[in-house]
């Protein structure tokens, strides 16, 4: 009985959602280490796990305050191209002359590498927050347009001569069709936009910044320092980890009617 | 047009007059498309009268969804006209009520809310309407579910909740466009009980399109049977059966006689579907 109820437990435990990606993990850095000593790699090449953790440990203070620059950066990036990006593809979606002009020079603008054009931000905004904010913008605005675009495209034409027939005026329609028909792709785009902005976010602070984790990395890489340049990245893929987890509890809040939001199911007939 | 004998044994209030509320005249249809023009209606002509029960029964791609379509003011005709209640029809307009296909309820929006839609989208007053919302949905039996989502209503229930939406307003006219199609054979049957009784209670004009014989026969006044692309009247029949009618009705040897009557030319254009 005691035996049945344990093994319940620790089917619960299985159950919850970040306990199985934490085994994962688990079994990965043990690999890593593995690896390390099956395969003698010296340490300036991959350093040990315990070595990152106990890096981490120890400049967890330096880490957390380099954070901050990057974790600035990267939401003021990835607001603005919600800003920006939802109106945009409003815009696209709505016209098909503005989406004849606009669209193809948007996908043209995504090919160009934004690590070859940030340190232009630098010639242009200095070495403060600007440039990092912009790169983190450019990058995490494609995926919010894309995903809008398709969201507001997509809304059944249906549902726009239902709206029709109740002689709803333009923004009516809008307001009460097209855009809570479109919230679940803008999210998905906002999903993919928040971890590119990190991405952008470093890359900006690559070329031109004394601060933040990209400054962090680079540095540490220029001394071989290498358990602190792992360190700084998994404070990186945190940060990344946090943002997304942030949009997805507004997600929930903003959607609760959504197929991928329903825990309760009631059937009736 | 005069049937005495079915307003007698009618237990509703009579409530048909020979008042034409919806006047359709050389009303056409043809579709550009970059192959050509597609013709999808040729002229017709037909009257609907105040509270009458009109089914426009026809095979796929007749133009029986079009003509529905122009009815409400959301296509506009080729040629012709199209007048309710004298006006003519350019654009959607308050005297109708629309019932599609599909329920088209919004999954964000609670059962209410939905059936609330057009009094929001119209500005009219909330208390009153809402009032009358809720005793729609009591009349639908869907009272317990005012405050659910749509995803936790069975189709039919959705189906029924969407025309107390077309009703909320207290439109003249109510245009149904295969509103039962996608149900199953036994809640179909139901819910043309319930429309009927509904409809009488209601005094309502329907404007009903099917490609359902028997469905046809059992709700309407009077059957308008269409033919084959580009889409013509191929005849007119009066439904001479009491009300309220109950499935029963199926077996009288009037319907029987009258589906048959109405199945004939369909065999003779090359079959329904």
């Amino acid at each position: 009985m005691a035996h049945a109820k344990r093994r319940r437990s620790i089917g619960g435990f299985l159950q919850k959602a970040w306990v199985r990606p934490a085994l994962l993990m688990i079994v990965l850095v043990i690999l890593w280490d593995l690896a390390i000593k099956v395969f003698q790699i010296p340490a300036y090449q991959v350093p040990s796990p315990i070595d990152v953790a106990v890096t981490l440990y120890k400049e967890w203070p330096l880490l957390l305050r380099e954070a901050v620059p990057t974790t600035t950066a990267t939401l003021a990036g990835f607001l603005l191209s919600a800003a920006f990006g939802i109106p945009v593809a409003m815009l696209i979606a709505s016209s098909k002359t503005v989406e004849s002009y606009v669209y193809p020079l948007l996908v043209f603008s995504q090919s160009i590498p934004k690590v070859a054009i940030a340190p232009l931000f630098v010639v242009w905004f200095g070495f403060g927050i600007f440039p990092k904010v912009i790169a983190a913008f450019l990058l995490g605005f494609f995926p919010v347009v894309v995903s809008a675009v398709q969201g507001f495209k997509s809304v059944d034409p249906d549902l726009m001569d239902l709206a029709r027939s109740m002689e709803a005026k333009k923004f009516q329609t809008f307001r009460m069709v097209s855009l809570p028909f479109a919230t679940p792709a803008i999210f998905a785009g906002l999903k993919v936009s928040v971890t590119l902005a990190v991405v952008g976010a470093v890359v900006g602070e690559f070329v031109g910044s004394n601060s933040g984790i990209g400054f962090l990395l680079q540095r540490s890489i220029g001394n071989f320092e290498l358990p602190m340049m792992f360190a700084a990245l998994v404070v990186l893929a945190l940060i990344g980890m946090i943002l997304f987890w942030l949009v997805d509890v507004v997600e929930r809040f903003a959607i609760p009617w959504h197929a991928s939001q329903r825990h309760d199911f009631v059937v009736a007939t | 047009m005069a049937r005495p004998h079915l307003r007698l044994a009618s237990e509703a209030p009579v409530l048909r007059s020979a008042r034409p509320i919806i006047e359709m005249k050389g009303v056409s249809k043809t579709y550009r498309t970059r192959d050509g023009d597609v013709p999808s209606l040729k002229p017709i002509d037909f009257t609907i009268t105040e509270g009458e029960f009109l089914v426009i029964v026809g095979p796929s791609g007749c133009g029986k969804s079009t003509l529905l379509k122009m009815v409400a003011g959301l296509l506009p005709p080729s040629t012709g006209e199209i007048r309710v209640e004298g006006r003519t029809i350019v654009k959607p307009h308050s005297d109708v009520g629309v019932v599609f296909q599909q329920p088209l309820l919004l999954p964000w929006r609670s059962v209410l809310a939905n059936v609330m839609m057009p009094v929001e989208v119209k500005g009219l007053d909330k208390a009153h309407f809402g009032k009358r919302a809720l005793d729609l949905l009591d009349m639908a039996g869907l009272a317990d579910f005012a405050h659910k989502y749509p995803w936790q209503l069975s189709g039919g229930m959705q189906q029924r909740a969407s025309i107390c939406r077309a009703l909320v307003h207290d439109p003249k006219i109510v245009l149904m466009d295969e509103p039962f199609g996608a149900l199953d054979a036994m809640t179909r049957e139901k819910m043309n009980v319930e429309l009927q009784r509904i409809q009488r209670a209601t005094g309502k004009t329907v404007l009903f399109i099917t490609h359902s014989i028997p469905e046809a026969v059992f709700l309407a006044d009077r059957v308008l049977v269409m033919s084959e692309r580009p889409g013509t009247i191929a005849g007119v029949y009066e439904v001479d059966l009491d009300h309220p009618r109950t499935l029963d009705v199926m077996a009288d040897p009037r319907f029987v006689a009258l589906t048959q009557k109405i199945r004939q030319h369909f065999y003779a254009h090359g079959g329904i579907d």
